[in-house]
């Protein structure tokens, strides 16, 4: 895919917010493209979450145009971004310890029999099948999830939010508290994602991880937009020296 | 469906977990253990002295059916992630209301029991509401309305009437009917059931049915154990979080008015030390303090329980003083195994 023909799923440009007498974000532009994953990097402070949570609803933008899926959007609350599509995985957020795998993956959207019962030999079958297509070692599917690893864990949160029609998933630290093994794992279902045509956007604080997965990259400093660059057309040096503001170079890369 | 199962059927292979170890993560498994345990040592005990009598069965289950039909409640709120120490007290305040309406106001029996009902719910909503808008823990809330539900009732009735106690009940318009339904035996095997076991079991039956066939069961453990989640989730947890406080008020409400019918009369002091009895048999029926897990059944078993010792004890010949120490060191033990039980549940997979 040409992602330069493309039309982004999420297009974000001049979003500015501040809260109170401090200025948060400034002017700050964003792209992700379907079937793509974009890294958003930048220091502590950098602005970064406050830019995910204008996406995913729960902050609204002072100043600037947020466009997803071909439209103007200014979504009200977290509701309405999923609504619209947009889904957020938050770190250690997402699950209940001790329900089943298939209960999580079910919670707020369970199917019922036509009796009004739960279906759960339905939705522990499907919820199975969901968890297949996302190239997951699938876990029993009974089993609490706090029984579970935590990659386990991170992969179901991460496959739950993929799985309700949604087209843009946005991953705070998706790996931060794992180990290298599960880190593979949990980078190998975001890779399914993308190749079903998702449009992923994720924060990470490590560099070879955004350089492993992403396409573009786009660095945050301070509140302010520093630029975006392919992936391929970049390096690691290059991003360092942008989130250290050794370099500032402004424009598309 | 039916193509893509087929096309992933082979997955199906690793997932079954053994029959045994999905019994051990039974939340209520060691409350029917223990079950079986009490009953085999007072049928020892006490076997002679007619606690296996049919007589001795229908005398500990009234005690066990008005401790569970609030400890199912109870239950359900904990899995939710929540205390209610209010019951006890909410029970004194319906049982007074109900007395005082009927009595001295002149209301019809029934239009009473209503009103009292009625404010039941009120408490149930102020609990809910307080305790999910202000982000404080249910346990300061409600322990707070346990002492404020309790001052007022004992302060209302004072003023009212000039006693703690009201009674003559009997004979008011109403009374009768009400009798039937909340204070009525049924015979059997020889001797007299109250009917407040059929309402413990049926609550019973109601209230697993809740938890594990229904949408809004699913969200309770999932408020309890993960409210953020549950909320970002599309989950109500405030409309869960409310309903579930006035379950308790009325399962409250409704051991009250059981009480009040069997007695005639009523007495601001009633229901004292409810809300901890119904945490132990909630406890012990292996419902986990921090939310998220449990059992209604669990509960139910764990009241049982609690009839078996409370009146097993007497029926043993031992001092009845000592039943609060034997109470309290099951409550201990059970929280111990149940630990280690799920612990190992959990691990041997």
């Amino acid at each position: 895919m040409s992602a330069e023909t493309a039309t982004p799923l999420l297009r974000v440009s001049g979003a500015g917010k501040s809260f109170g007498a401090v200025t948060a974000l400034e002017r700050v532009d964003i792209e992700v493209f379907p079937g793509q994953i974009t890294g958003l990097v930048g220091d502590n402070g950098a602005g970064k979450s406050t830019l995910i949570k204008i996406i995913s609803g729960v902050h609204q933008a002072d100043s600037g145009l947020v466009e997803f899926d071909g439209r103007e959007v200014s979504f009200a609350s977290a509701a309405e971004a999923r609504a619209a599509g947009i889904e957020t995985v938050f770190q250690d957020l997402a699950l209940a310890g001790n329900m089943s795998v298939w209960a999580n993956i079910y919670l707020g959207r369970e199917r019922t029999t036509s009796f009004g019962f739960l279906d759960k030999k339905g939705m522990s079958q499907s919820a199975r099948q969901m968890l297949e297509q996302f190239r997951m070692n699938v876990p029993p599917i009974d089993a609490p999830v706090a029984a579970l690893s935590g990659g386990q864990r991170q992969a179901i949160a991460i496959a739950r939010a993929a799985a309700w029609g949604s087209k843009l998933i946005i991953m705070d630290e998706p790996t931060a508290a794992l180990g290298v093994g599960e880190t593979a794992a949990v980078e190998e279902v975001i890779r399914g994602l993308r190749d079903q045509g998702y449009g992923l956007l994720i924060i990470s604080h490590n560099l070879d991880q955004v350089f492993r997965l992403a396409d573009r990259i786009t660095v945050l400093r301070r509140g302010r937009y520093v630029g975006s660059r392919m992936t391929s057309e970049t390096t690691p040096e290059k991003i360092v020296a942008m989130i250290t503001g050794a370099q500032t170079g402004m424009g598309a890369g | 469906m039916s193509v893509s199962s087929t096309a992933t059927a082979p997955a199906v292979e690793h997932s079954p977990t053994p029959l045994l170890k999905r019994l051990l993560l039974k939340p209520e498994m060691g409350a029917i253990a223990g079950a079986v345990v009490v009953w085999i040592i007072f049928a020892i005990l006490a076997g002679d002295r007619g606690f296996l009598s049919a007589r001795g069965t229908a005398n500990y289950l009234e005690v066990s059916a008005e401790l569970g039909i609030l400890a199912i409640a109870v239950a359900l709120l904990m899995i939710g992630g929540e205390f209610d120490l209010s019951v006890g007290s909410t029970i004194g305040a319906c049982g007074m209301i109900i007395a005082i309406l009927s009595a001295e106001y002149g209301w019809n029996y029934w239009m009473a029991v209503v009103a009292a009902l009625v404010v039941a719910v009120l408490i149930g909503v102020v609990n809910g509401i307080v305790v999910d808008k202000t982000g404080l823990p249910s346990f300061i809330v409600t322990l707070a309305m346990l002492f404020m539900i309790r001052g007022a009732t004992i302060g209302v009735t004072r003023e009212i009437t000039g006693r703690t106690q009201v009674g003559g009940l009997k004979e008011l318009s109403g009374f009768e009917s009400a009798q039937k339904v909340f204070a009525s035996d049924i015979h059997l095997f020889g001797t007299n059931w109250a009917i407040s076991i059929v309402w413990w079991l049926v609550l019973t039956l109601v209230a697993t049915w809740i938890l594990l066939r229904t949408k809004f069961g699913n969200w309770i453990p999932g408020v309890g154990g993960g409210l953020q989640a549950a909320r970002n989730l599309g989950v109500p947890t405030t409309r869960v979080k409310v309903t579930l406080f006035v379950c308790t008020a009325v399962a409250a409400w409704l051991v009250a008015t059981i009480q009040v019918t069997s007695f005639g009369g009523a007495d601001v002091l009633r229901g004292t030390y409810r809300e901890f009895y119904a945490i132990v048999a909630v406890v012990i029926g292996g419902t986990l303090l921090t939310g998220g897990y449990g059992s209604a059944l669990g509960a139910a078993l764990g009241a049982l329980i609690f009839g078996m010792v409370q009146q097993g004890i007497i029926f043993a010949g031992i001092d009845a003083d000592w039943f609060q120490f034997v109470l309290g060191g099951m409550l201990l033990a059970a929280v111990l195994i149940n630990r280690f039980v799920r612990s190992r549940a959990v691990l041997v997979r």
